[in-house]
């Protein structure tokens, strides 16, 4: 799990171009959005093709999304009860 | 006394450098425009984290109004909505379009980024510019075959004559490929020549525009 959160840090770094951040200044338990990293919902939409792209992840409904995109721990779990790879 | 339209600041981006008025602020070596923004952007300490998540054009926009308003009294100038942005270029958003399609050239790695496509319109810059620094007057972006002097000047100045903006940015901005080149001029009324660096008219735009220093 611990490997997944750090892999999905820097994906999200990268995706997210947040190139004043380090894997080790984000917090897996902090909110995505609003508090937190403070992302908008270009992020969310990038998060989604990210999920698709990297881990064959197809986020359905609106609901789901809010699940899953809360913080980066609550990803790493979707992953890994998802992910058939 | 009667108001005339002065120019009031320019800033040119070009050839690896950033000139604020005739002053050479910044000379960089980096061999890619991206990283020629974002040093310099480093340079002027400036911060704002949206900035990393701009296209290239919206950088090259961003950092020459930035310079531009710099210590500027916006209260001088006029509140936000009385300042008006009127930006030119002959590529549109080409540069970030050509991102867009090789996203989605390829059916089986069709994965086109939410966040390259929302560049894909060239007035997004004006957009980033009017939040950075709370504008909300008149706005237009105009896509041209060359920088065109007289349509810049004759669109502004209908807004000052009838007072729909008390000030105005304008220019030029163009990123295409290997490309960039942008000239911003603030336009404001006032009745004293000092507060401007030349009086607003079509051929003085063109003598700074043509500057090659």
């Amino acid at each position: 799990m611990e490997a997944l959160i750090a892999k999905l840090k820097n994906e999200i770094i990268d995706v997210l171009n947040l190139t004043e951040m380090t894997p080790e200044s984000i917090d897996e338990n902090e909110p995505l959005f609003v508090e937190g990293l403070g992302l908008d919902s270009i992020d969310a939409l990038e998060l989604i093709v990210l999920l698709e792209r990297n881990y064959g992840l197809k986020l359905v409904t609106a609901e789901e999304g809010k699940t899953v995109l809360k913080s980066v721990k609550t990803m790493a779990e979707y992953i890994r009860k998802n992910n058939k790879g | 006394m009667e108001e005339k339209y002065f120019i009031s600041d320019y800033c040119m981006i070009r050839n690896n450098r950033i000139i604020l008025n005739g002053e050479v602020l910044y000379t960089g070596n980096e061999s890619l425009q991206g990283e020629l923004l974002t040093a310099a952007y480093r340079h002027f300490n400036i911060s704002y984290a949206k900035f990393f998540k701009m296209d290239n054009l919206c950088k090259l926009g961003f950092l020459a109004s930035e310079l531009l308003l710099r210590g500027k009294n916006m209260n001088e100038t006029g509140p936000g909505d009385e300042v008006g942005i009127l930006l030119s270029n002959a590529g549109s958003s080409i540069d970030t379009d050509r991102n867009h399609q090789k996203s989605i050239s390829n059916r089986n790695e069709y994965f086109p980024s939410p966040s390259v496509f929302v560049y894909t319109l060239a007035n997004i810059v004006i957009g980033e510019i009017c939040i950075r620094h709370k504008l909300y007057g008149e706005s237009l972006f105009l896509i041209e075959k060359e920088f065109n002097a007289g349509r810049l000047y004759e669109q502004v100045k209908q807004w000052l004559d009838e007072e729909i903006v008390r000030s105005c940015i304008t220019g030029w901005v163009e990123m295409n490929g290997n490309h960039y080149d942008s000239v911003m001029y603030f336009i404001q009324k006032s009745t004293d020549l000092q507060d401007g660096i030349a009086i607003f008219d079509p051929e003085k735009l063109t003598d700074i525009y043509l500057q090659r220093n």
